[in-house]
This record gives structure tokens, sequence and C-alpha cells, in this order.
């Protein structure tokens, strides 16, 4: 059995009275898709921002393939293959999306210091762009201005550049939000693509494509992992359900005995 | 504006310009070659603020720095523009870097408040010089000498040179901007926690784009002490900062092309009004309030420097606010 | 290097600081709370130097005189913030600095329009002329003990004024939660309206004090609202107490480097030094603490 690709021990991060992040462990094993849920205010935010380099832990340690990350900047951890993709859509909007994806994977280079032939001209840039927009649903949008997109390409723009990284391990924040029926099962579908080919760590609150896709599910609660294990082990956990309770206990429970309605 | 419209439309303008000679009277040379330098800053300034994101309020700084150098080689012998421009550029760019390490440090607000300090810095240190004339500066024997054939005292063939100066610094940025160092540049306009997310150092990046637009104004500050053939403090108030800006949103931001038609407004606005009025800048201040509140986007569009292939398109026209700055671990 | 020479400074750097920090209240105000640049900051000095002088020449009574130029001064701010400001909001930082610069312009130029490019002279009200000794072998202007008293009990008023008061809470709410002051029905436009009048009756205040002591004339808000905008930056943005603390390093730090350098160094370079010093420690500050002594952590 190998290490974890992703491991976190004793993260704490407190703001003044508030303890967002709570003594908190966390292991990723490689290739796993490993969900990570929770009720609102939970602190995954918090935990996502400690996770790339965003946020500074008060304490802890987070391990990414053996290397202690937890001083690494942003950009550093990037480098290093962990990439993740923005709850709320982040890309440049003066850029096509072909040129969005052809930035992340320009990043890849040891530097960009090139002053002089045009960025666009490049087809060792521009090929893995488009074959990654291709991957994503978003063929023949190539040139479209990113501004101009509707919310669900966005979503689907939102990995590409993730993606376009190289990296080793994905950390997906929601990448479900604000879909409509049909663009979901698109998302669905690419997320099940994906669960071959990347360890990921995903966030999300939509049930189905947790219970359905996950290997590994983590329960956050109050700054801190109360559960973790199978989907079948955490449907049945008390905890977990009494977590839920008031919040969308309804649709949790409707998860259980086997997939959810769709 | 397809990649060829664009490339007729620069040509025109080049041949435009260089006809000014023709209408006879040096005056119109002398103008259009101070419309040319000014242009020259003001594309730097773009390059900061159109296409970096970065609000500077102190390029005159760098600007001064440029002329004090020409000037202070020139009293000591040295005139080949060889010798002379190379190093108001290195001089420059070396001082914008360590302003920039500093200042880059800090964002929105703040990061405009340091640049204006700076320049203000710079600005006190020349005033304090008063071996070098200080508030009144100096005065330039002999304009730098490119060609031992080229008369540059003469105002038409000096005008020429700068053309041709600014004709490559134009060419220059505009590859810069579409190369892929212009992209991370760009990218760090439109989303600069994006950047840092798919693994650029954002820092070094800025910090490069910041000591290339202070060597171009260096230069430009260079050719005007050749102009004027003297050299002054007023160069670097942080009033002349202000007035690239302007020129800048007068021409539109983010288009390159757009600040040098904006340094035009600029200039003629100042002859034409001051003819009329001593108090010129009080229609001036007019002019900038007016086209800020009465037009909110590019007024030159058109203007803006696409990529060859077509693919990609600056917005032009106006600043984005500053992405919100990851509260972290940047090392740098 | 006497006793006297040395607590005499000390004070002028206080009573410098003092006005900074009237200065520095309105940059930080509006900035915290409307989130805008007013690079006209200056100008606002500057006027209330020219309204003071105005002013005086129709009324012997000095306190008079000051109401009158306040009010206008209230007035000019209320416009202002109308015309210019308002339509600013939520626009991007150049548009604003730009705009900003644009009225520095003009009321630069306005002011010689109105009364010349010959400065004005302000004097300094009989009552508060001359000198006492405050401490054994020291004697300081009196005018300069009142002004920087003054601008002590205007800062004692803003802190009652902001964290005692109805609208003193508002301001504060203001500056974090916009939209939750908006909802509990409050008028934000009059809100805002009123911190900048506020800012720019401080500014004016500043101007009026330091009038006897400056010149009155065009331009003369600029340098003091550069050195303004390095005590938001040393102190920090958005935050009065940073206001005061910044202005106060400064002001004592560039009056101090004033006259220390030029003993310390000779000719040239003690010049340049003084001259830069302030913005020495500046960039110091921000090697430091990206945000200033109290800055908080936003953009």
């Amino acid at each position: 059995m190998s290490d974890p690709l992703l491991s976190v021990r004793g993260l704490c991060k407190r703001f003044g009275a508030i303890v967002a992040t709570d003594n908190l462990h966390l292991d990723v094993a490689r290739g796993e898709m490993h969900a990570l849920i929770g009720p609102n205010g939970a602190g995954k935010t918090t935990l996502i921002g400690q996770l790339t380099g965003e946020i500074r832990p008060n304490d802890g340690t987070i391990h990414f393939d053996g290397s202690d990350i937890t001083a690494l900047s942003v950009d550093a951890r990037a480098r290093l293959g962990l990439a993740r993709s923005f709850q709320i859509s982040s890309v440049f909007d003066t850029f096509t999306a072909e040129g969005n994806v052809a930035l992340s994977v320009q990043a890849r280079q040891t530097h960009s210091f090139k002053f002089w032939t045009p960025a666009a001209s490049i087809a060792r840039l521009r090929q893995p762009a488009r074959r990654k927009l291709s991957a994503v649903g978003l063929a023949g949008r190539d040139g479209t201005v990113a501004a101009d997109l509707a919310h669900g390409e966005h979503r689907q723009l939102e990995l590409a550049m993730a993606l376009a990284t190289e990296p080793r391990m994905l950390l997906l924040d929601e990448p479900m939000a604000g879909l409509g029926i049909h663009e979901s099962k698109a998302m669905t579908a690419l997320l099940q693509s994906l669960k071959s080919q990347f360890t990921i760590l995903l966030i999300e609150h939509d049930m189905d494509v947790v219970f359905s896709l996950a290997d590994l599910i983590s329960v956050l609660v109050g700054g801190r992992i109360i559960a973790s294990g199978t989907p079948d082990e955490i449907r049945a956990n008390a905890d977990v359900r009494y977590a839920y309770l008031g919040e969308d206990s309804e649709e949790f429970l409707a998860t259980e005995g086997g997939h959810a309605s769709h | 504006m397809s990649h060829h419209t664009r490339i007729i439309f620069y040509l025109a303008l080049i041949a435009l310009a260089a006809c000014v000679p023709a209408l006879g009277d040096v005056f119109y040379t002398r103008l259009a070659t101070q419309i040319a330098i000014y242009g020259m800053v003001a594309m730097s300034v773009d390059l900061l603020v159109g296409y970096t994101g970065l609000l500077t309020f102190g390029q005159a700084g760098f600007f001064g720095i440029g002329a004090y150098v020409t000037g202070i080689l020139s009293t000591h012998g040295l005139h080949s523009a060889f010798l002379v421009w190379p190093a108001a550029i290195l001089v420059t760019m070396l001082v914008a870097l360590v302003i920039g390490a500093l200042a880059l440090r800090t964002r929105g607000f703040q990061f405009i408040m340091v640049t204006l300090a700076f320049a203000q810095m710079i600005y006190y240190f020349w005033l304090s010089q008063r071996s070098l004339g200080g508030e009144n500066g100096f005065s330039i024997p002999k304009r730098n000498v490119v060609f031992g054939f080229l008369n540059m005292e003469d105002h038409t063939t000096f005008y020429y040179v700068v053309l041709v100066l600014l004709v490559l610094v134009a060419i220059f940025s505009l590859r810069l901007v579409n190369s892929q160092f212009g992209m991370v540049i760009r990218g760090i306009r439109d989303n600069e926690r994006r950047v840092f997310a798919i693994g650029f150092p954002a820092f070094r990046y800025k910090l490069a784009m910041f000591c290339i637009a202070g060597g171009i104004a260096g230069l430009a500050g260079a050719l005007m002490a050749n102009h004027t053939s003297h050299v002054g403090t007023d160069m670097m108030s942080w009033q002349q900062s202000g007035n690239f800006l302007a020129m800048v949103i007068l021409g539109s931001s983010g288009t390159l092309i757009g600040p040098i038609l904006g340094a035009a407004v600029f200039t003629v606005f100042q002859q034409v009004v001051s003819d009329m009025s001593s108090h010129w800048l009080f229609y001036f201040g007019l002019l900038i309030v007016l086209r800020i509140l009465l037009f909110k986007g590019s007024l030159f569009r058109f203007l803006s420097a696409a990529v060859p292939a077509g693919q990609e398109t600056t917005a032009g026209g106006g600043v984005l606010i500053d992405a919100p700055r990851p509260a972290g671990l940047e090392t740098e | 290097m006497s006793f006297q020479l040395v607590v005499e400074q000390l004070f002028n750097g206080i009573q410098l600081g003092m006005m900074l920090f009237l200065m520095a209240v309105g940059v930080t105000l509006v900035f915290g709370i409307m989130r805008v640049i007013n690079l006209a900051h200056g100008s606002m000095f500057m006027l209330g130097g020219y309204f003071l002088a105005e002013a005086s020449t129709h009324t012997h009574w000095t306190v008079l005189a000051f109401l009158e130029a306040t009010v206008a001064i209230g007035l000019i701010g209320v416009v202002v913030e109308l015309v210019v400001l308002r339509p600013l909001y939520g626009r991007s930082h150049l548009d604003q600095v730009l705009a900003t610069f644009g009225l520095t312009l003009m009321f630069n130029e306005a002011v010689t329009m109105i009364w010349g490019r010959e400065p004005l002279f302000l004097n300094v009200p009989d009552a508060l002329d001359g000198s006492i000794t405050i401490l054994p072998g020291v004697q300081y202007p009196i005018y300069r003990l009142a002004i920087t008293a003054f601008s002590i009990v205007i800062g004692g008023l803003l802190y009652l004024l902001i964290n005692h008061t109805r609208v003193g809470a508002l301001i504060r709410a203001g500056s974090d939660k916009r939209e939750i002051v908006q909802a509990l029905g409050v008028n934000i436009g009059l809100l805002y309206t009123l911190v900048f009048a506020l800012g720019a009756i401080l500014a004016a205040f500043a101007g009026m004090l330091m009038g006897p002591l400056l010149s009155v004339e065009s331009g003369i808000g600029d340098p003091v609202l550069i050195m303004t905008l390095v005590v938001v930056v040393i102190g920090g943005m958005g935050s009065i107490r940073g206001a005061l603390a910044g202005a106060l390093i400064v002001g004592v730090f560039d009056t101090l480097s004033r006259v220390l350098l030029p003993m310390l160094f000779g000719g040239d370079a003690s010049a340049a030094l003084v001259g830069m010093a302030v913005y020495i420690l500046m960039a110091a500050v921000l090697l430091v603490s990206r945000q200033g002594i109290f800055g908080a952590a936003r953009g």
C-alpha cells in the first residue's frame, strides 16, 4: 500500500476567536477520488485555502507526494502538480477559451520570459489547449472570448485550465455549482472519465455525484473531519446523519440504499 | 479590426507623421517631436496600466532620470547616442528594479501612492542637487550624435530619429504584449489570483514589466533632454506623471497606440488653449474630468493590439480593479 | 545641538503631525468607506487657506471668518461629492485617480483666476501672537501650540463621533458592510456626502491653521497631499488609529531629519537626504509590513 499523495496532519486555523480548522487530519490515496462533504460553515473554504497555499495555517502540516508543502506558495504548489479549480469561475476574461487554457499550458514551462514570438502562434501551447478544451466538451468554443461564455461553459473552462497544467492531483471546488440538468450530466460524465487518470479531492454539495463517483468520502463539520469512509459507510454513519439534520437531510436520506434518482 | 486593416492604419499614421516637416514651419516639426517623445512615455505607462493592471503615478520619475543621465554625461563631454541613450535606459531600469521590488509589494491604492511617493523622492533628489541647477536645471550644449553624417541640431533630422525610435519601441511593445511574457502579464491584469493558481510566480513578471516600462520612459527622457537641450526638475513633477496618465486615458488604455494619440491630444490642446488663456491647465483638468465622466469605456477600441492570428483581443479602456490578493504565502 | 533646539523641533514635529492627521483622516475615511481615491484632497487644504483669507477681509472676528470659510468648504465638498465623485463609485482606480487629478488642476488654476497668482498672507490672530516659555529656557510660539491643541481637540471629537454616535457607527459599518447599511434603510448617499464633506472640512482646517505659517498660494496643497499619502501608507489604509500613528511618525521624523541631517552630513548630500528622508522611511516600513502599521489586509 503506497503512501498517500496528499497528507494533512493536525491542521489548525484560527481567525481571532473563531476556529475554522480544528486539528484536521486527511489522507488522499494515489488514484483515489476522495470527496469532501459537509454542511455550510463547516470550514471548507478555509481548508481549501490552506491546501492551495492562499491561507497560512496556524498549526499542522501538509505533505504532498512525500514533501512538506506547508510553507510553499500558491504557485509553487501548482508547479508541483497540485491543481485546483475554483468554485466561482475564475478565468481570464479578455482571453479566448483557448487562450485561457494555453496560458495554463504555458505555466508548465520553466519560465515565460519570452518577449518576441506571438504566443498564439506557438503550436506547442495551442494544440494541448485545444485538446483539453475538447476533452471537457468545449470543442468549437476555442475562439470565444471567456467573458462571452455561458456559466456552464465557464465551469468546463475552469476544469480545462486545471487539467492543462498536467497535474498529479486535482482539487475540484464544487465543479457542479450552478449547473443545469444537462450540464450536470455532462460534468458528471467528465468527472467519471477523469477518475481513472488523476487523484482527485472533490469538494461538492451535490450528493448524487458524490455518492456515485467517490471512492472515499470525508465529512467536514466544524473544522474537523468527523467521519471518513466508503459511500456505504458514510451513509450508515449516525454522526454524519446528525450533522446533516436540519441541513439537506431529505436529500441525504434519499441517497440511502443505492444510487440516487437522477 | 482585422490584423491587416490595423497594419495599414499604423502605416498611415507613420506616413502622416513623416510628412509633418513638409508643412514647412519648423514649429510643427518641433511640436511633432514633442508628441512623439510624450507618446513614447505614454506607451510605457500603458504597458503598466493597460496591460499589467498596475496603476503607476510615478513614471515621470523615470522620464526625469533618463533626462538627467543624458545631461550629466553631456557635461562630462560624452555625446555619442550609442553610449548615452543605453546608459539612460540602463540606469533607469536599475532604479526601476529597486523601486519596483518595494512598490510591487503593495496593491491597488497603495501601489498608486507608493509610486507617486517614490517619484517625489526622485524629484527631491534632483531638486537638491545645487550643482545641477536645482529647480532650474541646466542646459545641454549640444545634442547627442547618432551617426557622424546626421546633423542632430537640425530639428527635422532629430525628429526623424525620434520617429524611428518611436516606431521601434512601438513594434517592440506590440510584440511584447502578444508574446508569452505578455500573456502572463495580461493574465495578471485580468485575474492575478488565477495566475498564481496555475503556477506562475507573478511578482517577477510584474517587476520585469515595471523595469521595461521604466527603461522606455528613460529613453524618452533622454530624447526630451535632447529636444529641449535642457534638463530640469519640472520634467519629473507629479503633475507630469498625472499628465502621462491623462494621455493614456485620452487615447484609451490597453491599446498602446491610443496613448500616442493621447499625447497628440495633450500637446495640441496645450498649444491651442494656452494661446487663448493663461489658465490652460484649468481647461485641461476640465477635459480630463469630462472625458472620464462622460465616456465610460474605451474611445479607440478598434486600436486594441490583437495577436496576429486574430485569436485574442484586449478589452482596452479602463483598468480593472485589482483582483483579490491571495492572503498567503507568496514567497517573493 | 541644544536642548532648546531639540524640544522646539519635537514640538514642531508634533504640530506637523497633527496637521497631517487632519488631512489623513479625510483620505482614509473616504477610501475606507467609499473605496474612492481622492487626489483633490490637497485642494481642500489650499481652499481652506484661501477662503479664510477671503473671509478675513470681510470681518475682523477671526472665529467668524473661520466659520464662514468652514461653511464654504463644506458646500464645496458636497458639490464635489455629488457631481464628480458619485459617478466614480465602483469605477476603476484609473478613472478615479485621473478625475480627481483633473479636479486638482482645475482648483489650482481656479484660485489664480479668482485671486491672482500672488500668494495671499494670513496673519496670526493677535491673541495668539508671540511666544511663551514652555520649559525652562525654551520659548515656543503660542500659535503653534494653539493649533496643535486645536487639532488634538478635533481628534478627540472625531473619536467621539466615530465611536460613540449613531452616525459614527454607520460610518464604521459603511466601511465594512455597505449592503447591510443600505438594507437598514439608511440613505447611503447622504452618508457618503457627509463623510466626504467632513474629510474636506478637516483638510481645510489644516489649511486654515497652517495659513499663517506657510503662504496661501496655488498648489500649496499638493506637497501636503503627497505627504498625507505617505502617512496613510505608513499608518495603514482605512484606520484612523493608523492615520494618527503615521501622521505623528512622519511629522516628527520629517521635522527632525531636516534639522539633524545637515548636522551629520554636509552640502548636497544632506539636502538630498532631507527631501528623501520621509520616502526612505516609507520604503523601510513597506519592507517590514506591506499594509502599514495598522493596515487592514484588504485591497
